[in-house]
């Protein structure tokens, strides 16, 4: 199994109170799925993609990536995790604006001491995946926002990541470019790659080939997507 | 392979932050430049200040150097203790036969000369000044005060032994009087005797130091022939050369040793004469120069901590300007190590240019201090030591001062990071 989660809380304290933003989530999720994270805002989504990508740690509870215990590492051993076997796709892209594509891409290589050799051609081969490669050498400011996010894209797969983890990744976009997006993301996961995105929009999700809904720090459905489907209509 | 390439990789992220940072320094230059000034006027001043001291130090040795660093001076002194300390100066003054053997028990002394000096009026002719030195010498002193005779010859044995009234002019004389361009076979009055020239001594090298004689009139005389003229009572000193100013401390030494013995004073009784060393006196004076030029540059050096809270200040708005930044390094796998390495390199980039432009400044000042006409800072320049402590002070500051910063970056949460606006 790719990923086991065990038991996993996650409580915040603001000020005295405290919020369960998690309350025992299991979840298991195998190599080369497609997920789809779905709940309204406050359900624990966003807290249960960043323990995913090992952003954060719970406050219980074990969470094992390719068999490894991430709950017990250090913080430096969560940076290499998130180097090597993570690929994060954000809402509003989080690219350098004063790096061209080239450079954005490579950026999580300059940090491992495995892709620093060879970045280069690794950084071009991912710009190829998503199909950029005449704009190789193009700023941000440059892009159009669909292109920013394939840049982006083309990022969290430069290293071969295990898991490609995507949070709200068509929310900055409009339809057709969502489409087209989600289209490459369809691809990528036809190609072996496991995919885990988080959204709030059920257009989306239904791309995906299996459906987790939350609510209240809890997982209340977890279906293939056709039966999500059925049920919710 | 594998084996070097995590060394390796460290190089490889210390050149990485230092190209970043460059990057970072020059996409703000003016914001940049504005902040090291504190540093560059810090680095200005403490470089000026060590090439001042520097310039009057190199002058005062160069003077000490002409005069001699391997000179010798022996004088007779009444002790502060013991039974001489009431003795007569007839008691205590010196015997001319306690130096006869000086040289052969002095091994570090290259050089002796008895010096007897002094005034009396000189004449030739219708010419004349009444205020001549006159010097009566051994034929040593030419080596002791590196002073040879250009022209004529030196004094002989016989003109010493016979104290023949014989005499040395020096070129100031010489036009003083009106005496021809080659005055050997000349004869000049000194006080109420006739003596004939035999040659023609180089002139006291000019110092404004060590210049007492004021006229620089001088007339050399074999020694003989002048205690013939004080009569055998009269005060003279010696004056030794060691044969490098390395040894005069161990000549010194030596003087003292065979003097007391020919002199018989016992174990525990004080000196009845002092032997003091040039090389001493520079020795005292390099000691207290370099305390000077420390204690100049360590007070000024306290300028470059206001220069290093400027950094400071800088890079808490760089980082807070950044995080979103950093939150990103880090969530594509930038270890704490690596976001405050990057910092880091920043600041000590930032304080190495504010060291490189203070020591422009620097260089602009000193030159303007080595042109000040009469402050003996002629010489004045920053040595090669003061650029390697400025730029190491430099980096210094940027370590310490970048450093809280820098912490700050690493320890970023990279969630609340991301979700800066």
């Amino acid at each position: 199994m790719l990923i086991r989660l065990r038991n996993i809380t996650k409580i915040y304290r603001v000020g005295v109170e405290r919020i369960r933003a998690l309350d025992g989530v299991d979840l298991e999720i195998g190599r080369n799925e497609y997920v789809a994270i779905m709940g309204v805002s406050g359900s624990g989504k966003s807290t249960l993609m960043n323990i995913l990508g090992c952003l954060d740690r719970p406050t219980s509870g074990t969470y094992e990536l390719e068999g490894r215990l991430t709950t017990a590492m250090s913080a430096a051993e969560l940076a290499r995790i998130r180097n090597e076997r993570i690929g994060f796709v954000f809402q509003s892209f989080e690219l350098m604006p004063r790096m061209n594509a080239l450079k954005n891409v490579e950026l999580p290589l300059i940090y491992s001491r495995q892709g620093w050799w060879g970045r280069r051609q690794r950084a071009l081969r991912a710009i190829d995946t998503v199909g950029l490669s005449d704009r190789v050498k193009h700023r941000p400011n440059q892009l159009s926002g669909g292109q920013k996010q394939r840049v982006a894209i083309a990022r969290a797969l430069v290293a071969n990541p295990a898991i490609l983890l995507a949070d709200e990744p068509t929310g900055n976009l409009d339809s057709a470019t969502s489409a087209e997006i989600l289209g490459l993301f369809g691809k990528l996961h036809r190609d072996g790659q496991t995919i885990i995105m988080v959204t709030h929009e059920a257009d989306v999700a239904r791309h995906a080939q299996r459906i987790i809904r939350m609510r209240d720090g809890r997982i209340v459905s977890d279906l293939p997507a056709d039966k999500d489907a059925q049920l919710s209509q | 392979m594998n084996l070097l390439r995590a060394p390796m990789f460290l190089l490889v992220l210390l050149l990485q932050s230092a190209a970043l940072a460059a990057s970072q320094i020059w996409a703000n230059k003016v914001r940049s430049v504005l902040t090291t000034v504190g540093i560059v006027i810090g680095i200005a001043s403490v470089t000026a200040v060590i090439a001042a001291l520097t310039g009057l130090k190199a002058s005062v040795l160069a003077e000490f150097e002409t005069f001699g660093t391997n000179k010798i001076f022996i004088l007779p002194e009444r002790p502060q203790r013991g039974p001489y300390r009431t003795a007569t100066w007839s008691t205590i003054r010196f015997r001319p036969e306690h130096f006869d053997d000086l040289l052969a028990h002095c091994p570090s002394v290259s050089h002796l000369t008895r010096v007897t000096n002094f005034v009396r009026p000189v004449s030739y002719g219708v010419f004349s000044d009444e205020m001549v030195q006159v010097i009566g010498i051994e034929p040593d002193w030419h080596k002791v005060e590196n002073r040879s005779v250009v022209l004529g010859r030196p004094f002989s044995m016989i003109d010493n032994d016979r104290a023949l009234p014989v005499c040395l002019v020096n070129r100031k004389v010489q036009d003083k009087l009106g005496l021809d361009r080659d005055c050997t076979g000349q004869s000049i009055m000194i006080g109420q005797r006739r003596f004939l020239i035999v040659g023609v001594v180089e002139s006291r090298s000019e110092s404004s130091m060590f210049g007492e004689n004021q006229s620089g009139l001088e007339v050399l005389i074999p020694f003989n022939t002048a205690r013939r003229m004080l009569g055998p009572n009269s005060f003279f000193m010696a004056i030794a050369a060691s044969r490098t100013p390395e040894v005069s401390e161990e000549a010194r030494a030596e003087i003292a040793f065979y003097l007391r013995r020919v002199r018989g004073i016992k174990p525990g009784e004080a000196d009845t004469f002092r032997v003091e060393a040039v090389e001493r006196f520079v020795q005292q004076f390099r000691q207290v120069a370099t305390t000077i030029t420390l204690v100049a540059a360590g007070i000024v050096a306290i300028s470059l901590v206001v220069g290093g809270v400027g950094i400071m200040n800088i890079m808490l708005v760089s980082v807070s300007e950044r995080t979103r930044e950093i939150g990103l390094r880090k969530a594509v796998g930038a270890r704490p190590s690596a976001i405050m390495l990057q910092f880091l390199v920043e600041a000590v980039m930032l304080c190495c240019l504010g060291g490189a432009l203070g020591l422009a400044a620097g260089q602009v000042l000193t030159t303007a201090l080595a042109a000040i006409p009469n402050a003996r800072l002629e010489q004045a320049q920053i040595p090669g030591w003061a650029i390697a402590l400025a730029f190491g002070f430099s980096a210094t500051v940027g370590l310490i001062f970048g450093m809280f910063p820098a912490i700050k970056a690493a320890r970023l949460d990279p969630i609340d990071a991301l979700r800066h606006e």
